[in-house]
């Protein structure tokens, strides 16, 4: 009994060695360890900056931060979708960024008010079972996939933070009763429901649905892991908000006494290293200009977008939220 | 009811004193204060997080009542009702007859079946719920297996098959417990007076092991309750997955909020028509001197016994661990190697071990209030233990950062916060087999205690706690094992920078990273095999000493 306690010191020790590094910047990150841990530590070795991360979900380190208001140990939040960003920034939480940075990346993938600015870009697209569904037949936006002809045919997932992301863009292009009217035609047609992306674009390439409504990058990885899967990706042909892009991005705490370093970590994020590991890492699209995307990606000036102001998101996220409940979807 | 009374009579023929534990012997007492003081100084803190958040959503929204009484939410209500009472008979079935041809007849290789057959709880249940459903469907394993194509697993029987197969082992590790424990004497007594072993298990075992199957079958209907993983790979409508909805999609936490009381109503039924049916069968008898006569298996009784054993392993436990090693083949044949995080893993022994240490420290108070000083105080003390147990931990985490970031900043993010959190989470896996114990051992032993001059504290200490050690121990390493499985709280409370082996597989799978979430999950399991051999073995070794 004795040896196993001191084992357990010996353990908590060990581990609160691990954990403990005071003069670090603290990073909130909604964007997985398995894919920027490399790059975060990159930075570390070119600036000797430490740097601990809280890895968890966008939404739910933007809620913590909520919670957290003035006091908060982050330095800096690092989110996989607007939405989240948008709800720390309506809080007032976030303080302004350099011009400098901002004007790194196209106005449209930073917030108006320098709030935040975006890392790396996501397309919404329609994965589609390319040896049964020929890519002319697919409709030039998600509106035709409520036509009984798409019934039980296409994937989504309502519960799932990017989908949501979309309901709130389409909320902000095309109102918010032809965004309720999509969403229970989707219901009507009895669309199978997942939990997030990835399985939808696994149910494609298995052959279990045809269609599905996902972000761009997955099919991109399973395409990389085996070539031959059945998946492609389709882009919506006029500008909707099915075929938004949208940023993954960064801000910094307007409590962080450490404003220096964290700006130094997001210019980091926005350097010519980092854009080329998103690029070919996470298969996202680079926003600094000149640095190409994946081969098998459209250019992303090529992708028709709608006129929205990706800073309004968090404003209509609760009401996407309500209305996918009310469509039945969740 | 008169049936279960005249149990009792028979173990007081074997010359147990002669009255029925509970009521009339410890009423007249009322429990010492240090008692109650060390009972409530885990829960409450956590308890008035809970609770001060349920009556903030209450106070920030006046579209509670409209969230709370849809058609919607009642349906939602049904059906995860509807799982979990299927659940937990499926789970009873297979625990009680897993428990009871181990401990009781002469299978072969039985200490082995005894680890296999628990190991599934070892395995996280999206861990269970995604190779069953890789394997099913028409291009699947299964269908390949016997030539024919066969529908997805997923939906209502897909989310049963996969929380049965994860929450079974908590019926029969508490039952197998308990039979061990029990008197083979009266057993005997009642072969040997004519009745056939049908009737002996089920007029002599059953009602003895009552105490046990409920507690194991409680945790059993909890876990299905608050598990948000597998009902939401499964495609599963439950009331979790909505919740989990509520809280990703929305800044207003309101809804989310008013759906978590509303499946703690659920579970509140749950726990009352336990309590109903558990009566007043408690018996407690001596320590059994010897160990039972064992059932004599036909060969064919041997064959069926084994096929059921087996196969509900194979689903349960074997499937899995093929699955992952292949995917960890696949990634290391492909040069990528395999993926160990040294901080992960030390960071998942470290948590998991001192919760478990501080469950069975603070299950000992409740546990004693429950049994010994029974009274409507206690009976909602035990069930405030269980309503904590059956809230989705995304609940309890928010609950816990938003009270600790407002009135105790020093510790917010700490280790010391974190482990009060997994140990309140999860102490009624320690409540429950240490009030089974509890239950068999005679309080005469405690009086004897007392009337020889040893205070009530140390009888608890010198008499009471190694009298029920062992369900303590079984109800520690489940917390061990769960804890390591555990994710929401872990990702919001702890220091930043620690990370699990949980953490790893959640990050990993996310991602698609399916060798890495492997690897992750390997190590996980490995590290969870040494409390289940705990389990699963070392309580027949101790009962010779």
């Amino acid at each position: 009994m004795k040896r196993l306690i001191s084992l357990i010191l010996l353990l908590v020790l060990a581990s609160s060695a691990c954990a403990a590094r005071d003069d670090s910047l603290v990073v909130y990150s909604g964007r997985s360890e398995d894919l920027v841990q490399p790059l975060i530590d990159r930075f570390s070795d070119e600036t000797g900056i430490a740097v601990t991360v809280r890895f968890a979900g966008s939404a739910d380190l933007a809620a913590t931060i909520l919670e957290e208001g003035d006091h908060s140990p982050a330095d800096v939040f690092f989110a996989q979708d607007p939405a989240s960003l948008g709800t720390v920034a309506l809080a007032g939480l976030f303080s302004e960024l350099p011009a400098t940075l901002t004007d790194l990346v196209p106005a449209r993938f930073s917030d108006s008010e320098r709030q935040w600015v975006g890392t790396s870009g996501r397309a919404r697209v329609v994965v589609y079972d390319g040896s049964r569904v020929d890519p002319s037949d697919l409709p030039s936006t998600e509106d035709g996939f409520t036509e009984p002809e798409w019934s039980g045919r296409t994937g989504i997932a309502p519960t799932n933070g990017s989908f949501l992301a979309f309901v709130a863009a389409k909320i902000l292009s095309d109102g918010e009763d032809a965004t309720r009217e999509w969403l229970k035609g989707m219901a009507a047609n009895s669309s199978p429901t997942y939990a997030k992306n990835s399985p939808i674009v696994a149910a494609v390439n298995a052959g279990e649905i045809e269609t599905g409504l996902v972000n761009h990058y997955y099919l991109l990885r399973f395409l990389a892991e085996s070539p031959d899967e059945a998946g492609r990706n389709f882009f919506f042909t006029s500008p909707t908000a099915g075929s938004l892009v949208m940023p993954a991005g960064a801000g910094i705490l307007r409590s962080s006494g450490n404003q220096e370093s964290a700006q130094a970590f997001i210019e980091f994020m926005l350097s010519t290293e980092a854009q080329m590991f998103f690029a070919e890492e996470t298969y996202e699209y680079p926003l600094l200009p000149g640095i190409p995307a994946d081969s098998l990606l459209p250019p992303i000036g090529s992708i028709p977008t709608p006129d929205i102001d990706l800073s309004d998101l968090a404003t209509v996220l609760d009401l996407a939220t309500d209305l996918v409940a009310e469509a039945g979807l969740i | 009811m008169s049936r279960r009374d005249s149990i009792i009579n028979v173990g007081s023929v074997r010359g147990v004193p002669a009255s029925t534990p509970g009521t009339s012997r410890t009423s007249p007492k009322s429990a010492p204060w240090w008692l109650w003081a060390t009972a409530l100084a885990l829960l409450a803190p956590v308890s008035i997080a809970i609770v001060s958040l349920f009556l903030r959503a209450f106070g920030a929204s006046s579209t509670v009542l409209e969230t709370l009484l849809t058609t919607r939410t009642l349906r939602l209500a049904g059906r995860s009702f509807l799982l979990t009472i299927l659940v937990t008979a499926a789970a009873i079935v297979i625990g009680v007859a897993g428990a009871w041809v181990l401990t009781r007849t002469d299978i072969r290789f039985k200490t082995a079946w005894g680890v296999v057959f628990a190991l599934p709880l070892v395995i996280p249940s999206y861990v269970i719920a995604m190779t069953l459903i890789s394997s099913g469907g028409p291009r699947g394993l299964f269908a390949n297996l016997v030539g024919f194509p066969l529908p997805h697993v997923t939906g209502l029987v897909g989310a049963w098959l996969t929380l049965t197969l994860s929450t079974y082992p908590y019926v029969f590790l508490i039952t197998s417990a308990a039979l061990r424990r029990t008197d083979p004497a009266i057993e005997e007594a009642a072969r040997s007076l004519g009745s056939s072993p049908g009737r002996v298990f089920r007029t002599i075992v059953i009602p003895q092991l009552r105490p046990a199957v409920g507690a194991g079958a409680l945790l059993v209907a909890l876990y299905t309750l608050s598990d948000f993983g597998s009902v939401s790979l499964m495609r599963f409508d439950a009331f979790t997955r909505v919740i989990y909805a509520q809280y990703s999609g929305r800044l207003d936490r309101t809804p989310a909020i008013v759906l978590s009381i509303v499946l703690m109503l659920v579970a509140g039924v749950v726990i009352w028509g336990e309590q109903r049916s558990r009566g007043r069968g408690a018996l407690f008898s001596r320590k059994p001197t010897r160990p039972p006569s064992m059932y004599r298996l036909s060969r064919g009784q041997q064959v069926a016994a084994t096929a059921l054993l087996a196969s509900t392993v194979a689903l349960g436990a074997a499937l899995p661990i093929i699955v992952l090693v292949g995917w960890v083949v696949e990634s290391l044949k492909a040069g990528d190697g395999f993926f160990l995080s040294v901080p992960a893993i030390l960071g998942s022994l470290t948590g998991a071990s001192l919760a478990a240490i501080v469950a069975m420290a603070a299950a000992i108070p409740i546990v004693v209030l429950g049994v010994r000083y029974q009274s409507r105080r206690t009976a909602w003390l035990e069930r405030s233990v269980l309503f904590v147990f059956s809230l989705p931990h995304i609940t309890i985490a928010i609950a816990v950062v938003s009270f600790t970031v407002r009135y105790a900043r020093p510790v917010y993010q700490s280790m010391f916060v974190l482990v009060i959190v997994y140990a309140a989470m999860f102490l009624a896996q320690v409540t429950g087999p240490a009030r089974a114990s509890l239950l068999q051992v005679n309080p005469a032993l405690g009086e004897a205690s007392r009337s020889l001059g040893r205070g009530t504290f140390r009888t608890m200490l010198a008499v009471t706690v190694p009298l029920i050690s062992r369900g303590l121990l079984a109800g520690g390493a489940l917390v061990f094992v769960t804890t390591l499985k555990e994710l929401p709280a872990t990702l919001l409370l702890a220091p930043s920078g620690f990370t699990t082996l949980a953490v790893r597989i959640w990050a990993a799978a996310d991602e698609l990273l399916y060798a890495r979430a492997a690897s992750s999950a390997l190590v996980l399991i490995a590290v969870s095999v040494i409390p289940v051999y705990y389990l699963a073995i070392k309580p027949k070794d101790v009962r010779n000493s």
